[in-house]
């Protein structure tokens, strides 16, 4: 940790503790690990807690278990509460960028307009919660006496490993929880910060524990496991550098995990990328 | 008094079968190196000799279907691409009845089959994909999206024909170019398609087919100048050929296993769900990997359930698959004959109860006979395993929860099946169950505008209607 001279202030600032966010709750890591980020000038931050193995299968049991309640909510309904996220989000806006800007560097001005730009997203895509049919699915013309549909339907656990950025974890989030998916987000980094912040934004936002899971730490130790996972249904790695993919793709192949990666502009192919596509025949006659 | 079927063979005059075939690349047919034989698996009789396709058949086949999709296939307008197609569906219609003869000869599976479903089916998805080739802003996929350029297709035995068309029919109205290799014991009609394009003028090298076994697939799946890849067989090939594609560029979709379930409620219209259930698990042999292959019984109906579908099933009839009264015809190998002996023989030594109709079977030939176990749980190989051919594992629920729990307990999510008169029940298990096809009050319906895939193990993507235009297409803008 680096040293500055010791003074006395006239008061002390309470510093934050930055713990995981794990079905609802904000545990440390069972590891007892921390590591540091420290600004570029290499005061320190934060000690994040640096998740384990043991971490993310906890947060799996929770993304398993909050899933199906997750999915049976109306899609009114999610959308309301993914709005309601974007509420709380506005009122933490000046945190937020403070966050961002202490731990990456950027300018106020630069960590404010990308937080800005997250809550914008956030809305946008809370609106899809009750479109996604009309987008994705289809009645058919079958040739024959039969109602023919095919509706869009969460797959139901998703790993998302997002770049080191606020927007990046957003742009990951958002479109895995709005079609009904829980998520395990694995935020590397300095991005843990305003991950963490993020995750109390959620605490108080009706979402219910275990829709979304989030652990810090590093890609390398929890992507691979991630990927084995046998309870993983699909696996966002946009955060994941090229040359490392083909392992984990590897990895996820035992349960034929849905793994993709995105780049450029957040689209509803997204949503629709971590969702099954169910197709329906029941006989029409009198 | 009963009466007796006198035999209606379906006459094989119709089909004029080489003693040896090899690869159609390029538009022509050129010589293989090595070949094997291809065998009738009712009568083992052999057929003809198949070419064994190696690294540089594929080579060539790739390099064709390159050139074709940069030189021709990909300057041609959607509406030309289409009106390929429809030339294409035509002459299937009109040169039907020998590809259902073939279909059979080589298959084993019945005549009234191939003659009533495989065929028109697969002039149905040459006809519907034909109209998208110049519709494709209209997929959902933006404006103007873009085919991958080559792609690879890997079909089975169960269906070689129709699978051709589910493949062939996307990827060229997508505007896609093919090598594809049809399944090792049932080429005939592949090779009798190259023949179609010809006939069609469609250009050389748009559809190329290869002949061969697993490492003319694999060959296929591995080479760098196929741009996507389209499978359909085994869960077990399906996760080989995800690892084996991991560190490339190339798309892939997979139609892989399945264990369907095939829940019948205590209000369902019984004689309707027993000749249901009998579809779902005999038709073609049980060789269908969405095949209703777990019946799950409500307890209270079970008893009289499992009667009417003895009595159902001793109906069934057994026997020459191009006898036109023929209902179940030859399991398709030997090989494929042996795992289906292994697994009935581990329902029996788990304690299952196993029941079949009494049946004559040719001593020639491939056959078995349609069977039932009842008294499976869950944790038994023959609930768990696919096992592809005609074998039903019968269970047993008392709430509609365990019901769903029970369906959905396995790592294969293809297929699924509800049996009830009453709507908002039907309503609430299609959306319970994790299946990418559920039928209701109905089973094994196929149609080229409704997508097909699976969830979870099952695979990758759909196939048919417009969310199978997505797996040929890059998004457009």
């Amino acid at each position: 940790m680096a040293t500055t001279p010791k003074k006395p202030v006239a008061r002390l600032e309470v510093k934050k503790t930055y713990k995981l966010y794990i079905n609802g709750a904000f545990p440390r890591s069972e590891s007892g690990r921390v590591y540091e980020i420290l600004t570029s000038k290499g005061v320190s931050v934060a000690n994040p807690s640096l998740a384990s193995r043991k971490d993310l299968r906890d947060a799996v049991v929770a993304a398993r278990a909050a899933q199906s309640g997750w999915a049976k909510a109306t899609a009114y309904n999610r959308g309301q509460i993914l709005y309601r996220i974007a509420e709380m989000l506005e009122g933490r806006a000046e945190q937020l960028a403070t966050e961002i800007s202490l731990a990456t560097g950027v300018s106020s001005k630069k960590a404010h307009d990308e937080v800005l730009a997250a809550i914008d997203r956030w809305v946008w895509m809370a609106g899809w919660s009750d479109k996604l049919s009309a987008a994705f699915g289809a009645t058919n013309p079958v040739s024959g006496p039969y109602y023919n549909f095919t509706i869009p339907e969460p797959q139901g656990v998703i790993a998302v490993a997002p770049a080191e950025s606020f927007l990046a974890f957003i742009d990951a989030i958002a479109p895995a929880i709005v079609s009904g998916n829980t998520v395990v987000a694995l935020v590397p980094g300095s991005a843990a910060i305003a991950a963490m912040t993020f995750a109390e934004v959620l605490a108080t936002s009706d979402l219910p524990a275990g829709v979304v899971n989030i652990l810090t730490g590093s890609h390398d130790e929890l992507a691979p496991w991630a990927a084995s996972h046998m309870d993983i249904d699909g696996f966002d790695i946009s955060g994941i550098s090229k040359k490392k993919r083909a392992d984990l793709k590897v990895a996820g192949a035992e349960n034929l995990k849905r793994i993709h990666h995105f780049e450029g502009a957040l689209s509803p192919t997204r949503i629709y990328a971590f969702m099954e596509t169910k197709t329906v025949w029941h006989p029409i006659g009198v | 008094m009963t009466f007796e079927y006198a035999p209606a063979p379906e006459s094989r005059s119709i089909v004029d079968i080489k003693a040896k075939y090899g690869h159609f690349i390029d538009g022509k047919f050129v010589a293989g190196k090595n070949h094997f034989a291809t065998i009738n698996p009712a009568t083992e009789e052999v057929l003809s000799q198949i070419a064994l396709g190696g690294a540089s058949d594929v080579d060539k086949a790739v390099a064709a279907a390159q050139k074709a999709y940069t030189r021709t296939w990909s300057k041609l307008s959607g509406k030309e691409r289409g009106k390929y197609l429809y030339r294409i569906a035509r002459i299937l219609q009109e040169r039907a009845r020998e590809f259902a003869v073939l279909e059979t000869l080589d298959n084993g599976k019945p005549i009234r089959e191939t003659r009533d479903i495989d065929i028109p089916l697969v002039a149905a998805h040459f006809f519907y994909h034909a109209g998208w080739a110049d519709k494709l802003d209209y997929a959902g996929l933006g404006k103007s999206p873009q085919p991958h350029g080559v792609a690879g297709q890997i079909i089975p035995w169960n269906f070689p024909l129709l699978m051709l068309a589910w493949k062939v029919a996307p990827a060229l109205a997508t505007g896609n170019t093919v090598v594809l290799k049809p399944a090792e014991t049932t080429s005939l009609t592949a090779l009798l398609f190259a023949q179609v394009c010809q006939e069609a003028e469609l250009p050389d090298g748009v559809v190329n087919i290869v002949t061969g076994d697993g490492r003319t697939g694999s060959a296929i799946v591995n080479h760098p100048g196929i741009h996507k890849i389209a499978f359909t067989g085994s869960t077990e090939v399906g996760k080989k050929i995800a690892r084996a594609i991991a560190g490339t560029e190339k798309k892939a979709t997979l139609e892989l296993g399945g264990k369907g379930a095939n829940v019948v409620f205590d209000d369902a219209p019984i004689d309707e769900a027993v000749e249901g259930i009998v579809n779902g698990i005999f038709f073609n042999q049980g060789h269908v990997c969405c095949a209703g292959s777990r019946l799950i019984l409500q307890e209270g109906i079970a008893d009289e359930f499992i009667e009417k579908l003895k009595v159902r099933m001793a109906k069934i009839r057994v026997g020459d698959p191009l006898d036109k009264n023929t209902d179940l015809g030859a399991i398709n190998s030997r090989e494929q004959l042996l795992k289906i002996q292994e697994l009935a023989g581990v329902g029996d030594s788990e304690g299952a109860e196993r029941w079949s109709p009494a049946c004559t079977l040719s001593d020639k030939g491939f056959w078995f006979a349609p069977t039932i176990f009842t008294g499976v749980t869950q944790a038994h190989r023959i609930a768990r395993e696919e096992i592809f051919g005609p074998i039903l594992s019968i269970l047993t629920f008392r709430t509609p929860q365990e019901a769903i729990e029970k369906a959905n307990n396995t790592p294969f999510g293809l297929s699924a099946g509800v049996w009830s008169e009453k709507g908002s029940r039907i309503l609430w298990a299609t959306q319970q169950l994790r299946a990418g096809v559920v039928w209701a009050n109905t089973f094994n319906k196929f149609d080229p505008a409704s997508p097909f895939g699976g969830y979870k193990e099952s695979g990758w993507g759909r196939e048919g209607g417009k969310h199978g235009l997505s797996a040929y297409l890059k998004e457009g803008k």
